[in-house]
């Protein structure tokens, strides 16, 4: 899969999560450039990429992963669907 | 259709990506919601938590306000002054502890008295805290039990040598269901076996512990509340009181109308013959323990009846109160059972194994539950595990209704004799106990004022303490109504509470169950009233009426026995009488007097 089409896909699932289509996702995007982006949307967030792309993230690299771009790096590299 | 959504059985993951809309749902549906205060007691992280509870207690007609302690300060919260929780009220007080809590655990080198004494301290820890409860806020308290630990270092023998941790945990979960039998106010949120029965590898992964301080994986979260509304709405009389059975495919194998009774398999001769079996026993068991059981099938009314007459079969025609076998749509059929028991739809599980059938019951009777029940390997599973019928007062009364429900319809069967009303019910040889509370009826009273919705003039709920408390107080005038007849005992059913306000009566509460509606109990109860106030020197008795979704039928109650109308508003009518004026009213039923 394409790394555009990734995060095309990652975008449409912080828009549906956070409930708002103006929300832009780039591979600089961290917690602090989202409001409402706390540890409990967190928890939501690994879970709802998870079950999308078919994989599991690891304990460490969720508490590793710096932006959403190291997440999409290990989508590239898992992803199931 | 997100009406569903929460409806067991429910996918996890749904529920919890879709919970700011289905919560918009829910309190944008016009429910007259029962407000209550919730405090959650936490020992790990509880947030999400209380949301997914928020979300089945909408669902089932409660609307919470809660208190959420401080992340871990469970017990703090319940030993110490607070004023947050003491300003609240709680009604009910829930403590959210696993075995993440349990402070020390026994070691190899530790001996039984050890061990012991380690296991009463622990013990002891929660006693205190419950007592403590009750004393400040007199509510009923929701308490987790233990899950097994996730790893086991003694292997097999962890369960049964003493210096095990699961062997610990046994113990515990043990001395915890010896309070709660001791305590009715008192219930346990049965977390060992939720978490087994998800699957605890699953349940305990402790990444989530070591991430979020959860004591439970998230996607677990979801059947953790729904668990504990099932509690609460249990508490609040909010069970489903009936199950309407299919016959065809849900009771046994096959179509008894083409393959006849022969060629339906049921009983232990063949696997399909097996399940139903086991299916047929399961809701025999439902019966036993109170649910009341029909059947709304599409057959011939003589082939319905020979398929429940299969020798192997264990459910009978009589283990049901109405059977509706026709090619009428199931919709009416459904219409008609609840006329013919007095309730309403919403108080039926609907089980059917066609999905088609499901759905035209489903959109045409708002509140009833139709679960898909799958196959006939998954029918108990399914229907167990949504907590429609979820035990917290197991009552005499519940072990009877079937045979109180029967005795009802002989009742129905003699009054056909009859022209003349009034014949009718002095043929029934009514005799009543009117008494003021007795303790050992409080449960089923405090039962009472959370079930009776139709033949209620406030619907005001009360809890086992609340009727406690009133009891004792000489500010109230209190009746019970217990009816006997010819046929059988209708047990405690109606029931009268009265506030003094100098030579003023106000009737705080009148309820009456539907199953002696229309035997002149209400004259009786008013004659026992105006007695026993006159007795205090009342010289006015005064009742409101408090109008509700389902309290229509006693709009005009107080005009027909003799109040006049002192007040009208949109919502509520008040009467008054002067007991100098009254009459009694009941002439056909036969009052014992107290000893």
């Amino acid at each position: 899969m394409e790394r555009t089409e990734i995060l095309k896909r990652v975008n449409e699932i912080f828009c549906e999560i956070f409930d708002d289509d103006t929300i832009v996702i780039r591979d600089e995007t961290t917690a602090t450039d989202i409001p409402d982006w706390d540890s409990l949307m967190q928890i939501e967030l690994v879970a709802e990429h998870e079950s999308h792309f078919g994989l599991r993230f690891g304990m460490k690299e969720v508490l590793n992963m710096k932006n959403v771009g190291e997440m999409i790096d290990i989508i590239e590299d898992r992803a199931t669907k | 259709m997100i009406q569903t959504l929460l409806q067991y059985p429910f996918d996890a993951q749904t529920v919890m990506k879709k919970r700011k809309s289905i919560k918009e749902f829910l309190l944008a549906s016009d429910t007259q919601f029962l407000k209550k205060n919730i405090a959650i007691l936490g020992g790990s992280t509880t947030h999400d938590i209380k949301e997914m509870l928020e979300l089945f207690l909408l669902d089932n007609g409660i609307k919470p306000a809660f208190y959420e302690s401080e992340y871990g300060r469970y017990w703090e919260d319940a030993m110490f002054d607070n004023e947050a929780l003491k300003n609240m009220k709680p009604d009910i007080v829930i403590v959210h502890t696993s075995n993440r809590n349990i402070i020390n655990y026994p070691s190899s080198s530790n001996g039984d008295a050890e061990i012991d004494n380690m296991l009463h301290s622990q013990y002891e820890h929660f006693e205190e805290m419950w007592d403590n409860i009750r004393e400040k806020y007199a509510c009923p308290i929701i308490q987790n039990n233990f899950e097994m630990p996730f790893y086991r270092l003694l292997g097999n023998k962890d369960s049964s040598d003493i210096h095990g941790k699961t062997n610990y945990m046994m113990r515990l979960n043990m001395m915890f269901s010896k309070y709660a039998q001791k305590h009715s106010d008192f219930f346990i949120n049965d977390i060992n076996y939720l978490s087994a029965s998800y699957g605890l590898e699953r349940w305990s992964d402790p990444q989530y512990w070591y991430m979020y301080k959860y004591c439970l994986c998230t996607p677990a979260i979801p059947i953790l509340g729904h668990s504990i509304s099932n509690i609460i709405k249990s508490i609040y009389g909010k069970n489903k009181k009936a199950l309407v059975l299919d016959l065809d495919n849900t009771l046994w194998d096959g179509v008894v109308g083409d393959d006849g009774v022969k060629g339906i398999e049921i009983g232990y001769d063949t696997s399909m013959g097996q399940a139903y079996s086991e299916f047929q026993n399961y809701i025999k068991l439902q019966k036993q323990i109170g649910v009341l059981l029909a059947v709304n099938s599409k057959n011939d009314h003589e082939n319905a009846i020979a398929g429940l007459n299969h020798p192997e079969g264990t459910l009978k025609p009589e283990d049901f109160l109405v059977i509706k076998a026709n090619w009428n749509d199931k919709d009416s059929n459904i219409r008609e059972i609840a006329v013919e028991l007095n309730l309403l739809p919403d108080s039926f599980v609907f089980v059917d194994d066609n999905p088609a059938e499901r759905d035209i019951v489903l959109s045409n009777n708002p509140g009833i539950a139709a679960p898909d029940i799958g196959e006939i390997e998954k029918y108990i599973s399914v229907i167990d595990k949504a907590g429609y019928f979820e035990v917290t007062n197991l009552s005499e009364d519940d072990i009877k209704r079937n045979e109180m429900y029967k005795e009802n319809i002989e009742r129905i069967q003699l009054k056909q004799k009859y022209s003349n009303y009034n014949d009718y019910l002095l043929s029934l040889d009514m005799t009543a106990q009117i008494r003021d509370f007795d303790s050992i009826y409080i449960p089923r009273i405090a039962q009472l004022t959370n079930k009776v919705n139709q033949f209620n003039l406030t619907t005001k709920r009360f809890s086992q303490s609340d009727i406690e408390d009133i009891t004792c107080d000489n500010e109230y005038v209190r009746l019970y109504g217990k009816l006997e007849d010819k046929f059988g005992d209708n047990g405690v059913s109606t029931i009268v509470i009265g506030k003094k306000d100098g030579r003023i009566l106000h009737i705080d509460l009148w309820l009456m169950s539907c199953r002696i509606m229309k035997r002149n109990m209400e004259h009786a109860m008013l004659d026992s009233l105006v007695q026993e106030a006159s007795k205090y020197g009342i010289d006015t008795i005064r009742g409101c009426y408090h109008k509700t979704a389902k309290n229509g039928i006693v709009k005009d109650f107080y005009k027909t026995m003799g109040f006049s109308l002192t007040e009208q508003n949109v919502n509520d009518t008040v009467w008054e009488m002067k007991i100098s004026d009254y009459r009694n009213l009941n002439h056909v039923i036969k009052v014992e007097i107290a000893q």
